[in-house]
């Protein structure tokens, strides 16, 4: 059952694949506006890299939270998933893999060719796209809740953006914190090892709390 | 059996009903009644477990369905006012992928018998988008046709039907119940079904 | 075994808090008004100044309980919602919403108040040290809190969406705090730690006295603006009717 759910929401991924590659390419658009608005200086790039291929992460990941549960929500599949037998958290955790797959990955992939417009060197780029192999399950995993709590809502894109962005910021700090570690030549192992540890508590508690979510909007 | 104990509904402001009690058991059926806004959704969607009563509780063989969660939902089937069906996927994708995830995987070659029977055959690889209202509420049927649960409760269920798909509907509620299962229809039109035990339950605005 | 017990339960039904609370108010205030300006005299007059910082030192008074108050309450607001949900308690669930407001402008003051130390201890007036973050990224999830609850129409949606989103924000608030913790001593550059200096008996009692008074606010504004909520949500009810009358 597990995988029928997230089979079906890659299914109709790719029926929507515009809608994919609409959150790829302002990921990919959002991290060219800061060479030409912030300046050339390959010093200065490299600084800011991590912090800006991390926050546009964030905000693209944050573009596709509204298709997770709300299209489901809308035409009343959302009350049938809600209705088979199985535990709530598990159609939570297929749905959110699946959205990972659909709207993250890519960005991973992506990542290291706009890392080297930043200048970047071939290891930190690895660090970047491991750093955000660990990070943006989180993004899913913690965006889910806001995507829950906001069903059916007047202003719920924008309303999912202050409720789910305070709450990456730990995702952020420890994301950008390994690549400038790399940079820097400091360990980069410790955060990894904080981003993997968020992973796990995000794993275990958020789609437990998006269920709840869930269940509460459809009331 | 499912029992319904002093069950209150309140949505906003406005008390919908209250002490409803009413208990079913296999091979019976409830006809549902009531002029819009009575609460007759409300009521339904309490029974299968998508909201919470304001007061008393609904009971599944002897067990509050707040307790059993989803081993209730293994017993039940819910046609609601939604069809339910995406939009993207044809006739044929819609029905798999529905019972795939509710647990009743059907091969390719049952998944068309079950269109055949409710007359979607040579719809089968149409996206669903460009099926009528009666063709995609047809769809939404098969799910009652390809699921194992006792107890089915029908929101509506004959809404833009024509009349070949009431007859063939009628037919399948009556022969669950004849198997020993139950249903609860919530409905403006009588069905006519020919069952020996039905209630009718009359919701007052 | 038979001593007297208070019916704890009994209180937690709008209609029989709705009139304790009413009585309770005036208590509070009185003691808030009293506390604040004791407070304040010790502080202003009779604290002395700071040798290093002079006068300005003072905004502390003011700064250290707002910000105190801002994450406390917070807390309180989580459990409150937590409990409202969990045991179906209405009231539980309208202090939390009564709660998010003044928590937000507690926060809202000690972000203004620390902005306005840091000019003349620092030289700027924000400095992304932190205290100072962390309770930005407070105010955030307070923001957040509140905007989801303005934007749901049923009460009861409200409610427990609105306890998810305090319960989620109640465990991220540590790892927060650490991530950002870290992140300021990874970033050298931008610590500037408040040079510790010595507090005088009078400074530290001032303190304690405002505190004091700080929590006395909250629980006298709390208790009026859950008046206010239970008159809207229950306007239906016939209790209500002859409570105001």
């Amino acid at each position: 059952m597990f995988g029928w759910v997230s089979w079906r929401d890659l299914i109709l991924a790719w029926r929507h694949r515009a809608d994919v590659l609409a959150t790829l390419f302002f990921f990919i658009i959002v991290t060219s506006l800061f060479p030409l608005g912030i300046g050339p200086e390959p010093q200065t790039l490299q600084t800011i890299a991590p912090g800006v291929v991390w926050v546009a992460a964030l905000l693209a990941s944050m573009l596709s939270l509204g298709r997770i549960f709300g299209n489901d929500y809308q035409d009343g599949t959302l009350e049938q998933l809600l209705l088979t037998p199985q535990p709530a958290y598990l159609i939570v955790l297929a749905k959110v893999l699946a959205h990972w797959l659909v709207s993250e990955v890519p960005l991973v992939i992506i990542a290291p060719v706009l890392g080297l417009q930043f200048g970047l060197s071939e290891n930190t780029l690895l660090i970047v796209v491991v750093s955000l192999l660990l990070g943006t399950p989180v993004l899913s995993l913690i965006g889910a809740i806001g995507a829950a709590l906001t069903l059916g809502l007047r202003a719920a894109n924008v309303l999912v953006a202050l409720l789910v962005l305070p709450l990456y910021i730990p995702v952020l700090i420890f994301g950008t914190g390994a690549i400038q570690a790399t940079v820097n030549g400091t360990g980069t192992k410790p955060w990894l090892l904080l981003l993997g540890a968020i992973l796990v508590l995000a794993f275990v508690f958020a789609p437990w709390a998006t269920s709840a979510a869930l269940k509460i909007s459809v009331e | 059996m499912l029992e319904v104990l002093k069950l209150g509904c309140i949505r906003g402001d406005r008390r919908l009903f209250s002490d409803l009690s009413f208990s079913a058991t296999a091979g019976e059926l409830i006809e549902l009644r009531g002029p819009n806004g009575s609460g007759k959704t409300s009521l339904l969607r309490i029974l299968c477990g998508l909201s919470s009563p304001a007061a008393g509780q609904v009971r599944w063989n002897g067990k509050n369905i707040r307790s059993l969660a989803e081993e209730y939902f293994r017993d039940v089937a819910y046609l609601a006012h939604q069809n339910a069906v995406k939009d993207e996927l044809s006739a044929l994708e819609n029905l798999r992928i529905a019972s795939g995830v509710a647990g009743n995987p059907l091969n390719k070659a049952q998944a068309q018998q079950v269109l055949e029977r409710i007359g979607l055959k040579d719809r089968q690889h149409l996206p669903a988008r460009v099926l009528s209202a009666g063709q995609r509420r047809r769809l939404a049927l098969t799910r009652l046709l390809t699921s194992k649960a006792t107890l089915w409760i029908l929101d509506e269920v004959l809404t833009s039907l024509d009349d070949a798909a009431v007859r063939l509907s009628r037919d399948f509620i009556s022969d669950h119940i004849k198997n020993g299962g139950m249903a609860i229809v919530a409905t403006h039109q009588d069905l006519n079904l020919s069952v020996e035990r039905m209630q009718r339950i009359q919701l007052f605005p | 075994m038979s001593t007297r017990r208070i019916n704890w339960y009994k209180y937690a039904a709008p209609a029989n808090f709705y009139p304790l609370a009413g009585k309770m108010i005036p208590f509070f205030t009185v003691v808030t008004v009293l506390l604040f300006i004791i407070g304040l005299y010790v502080g202003f007059f009779v604290a002395p100044t700071d040798f290093q910082q002079g006068e300005s030192y003072r905004i502390i008074f003011i700064h250290v309980p707002a910000a105190w108050m801002g994450m406390f309450l917070y807390v309180l607001m989580a459990v409150y919602a937590g409990l409202g949900w969990a045991f179906n308690a209405r009231l539980g669930s309208m202090m939390a919403t009564a709660i998010s407001t003044t928590g937000a402008i507690f926060t809202f003051i000690s972000l203004v108040t620390g902005s306005l130390w840091g000019r003349p201890a620092w030289g700027v007036y924000w400095v992304w040290d932190a205290r100072m973050t962390s309770t930005l990224i407070l105010m955030f999830l307070y923001i957040g809190f509140i905007s989801l609850q303005a934007s749901i129409d049923d009460s009861r949606r409200a409610d427990r969406a609105g306890a998810v989103l305090a319960l989620v924000g109640l465990i991220n608030v540590p790892i927060i705090y650490f991530s950002v913790q870290w992140w300021n001593t990874l970033h050298q550059g931008a610590t500037f730690t408040a040079r510790s200096f010595k507090m005088a008996p009078s400074m530290l009692s001032a303190m304690l006295i405002l505190m004091a008074a700080c929590w006395m606010y909250s629980i006298a504004v709390v208790l009026v603006r859950v008046r206010c909520i239970i008159r809207e949500r229950e306007r239906e009810a016939p209790w209500l009717a002859e409570a105001v009358a």
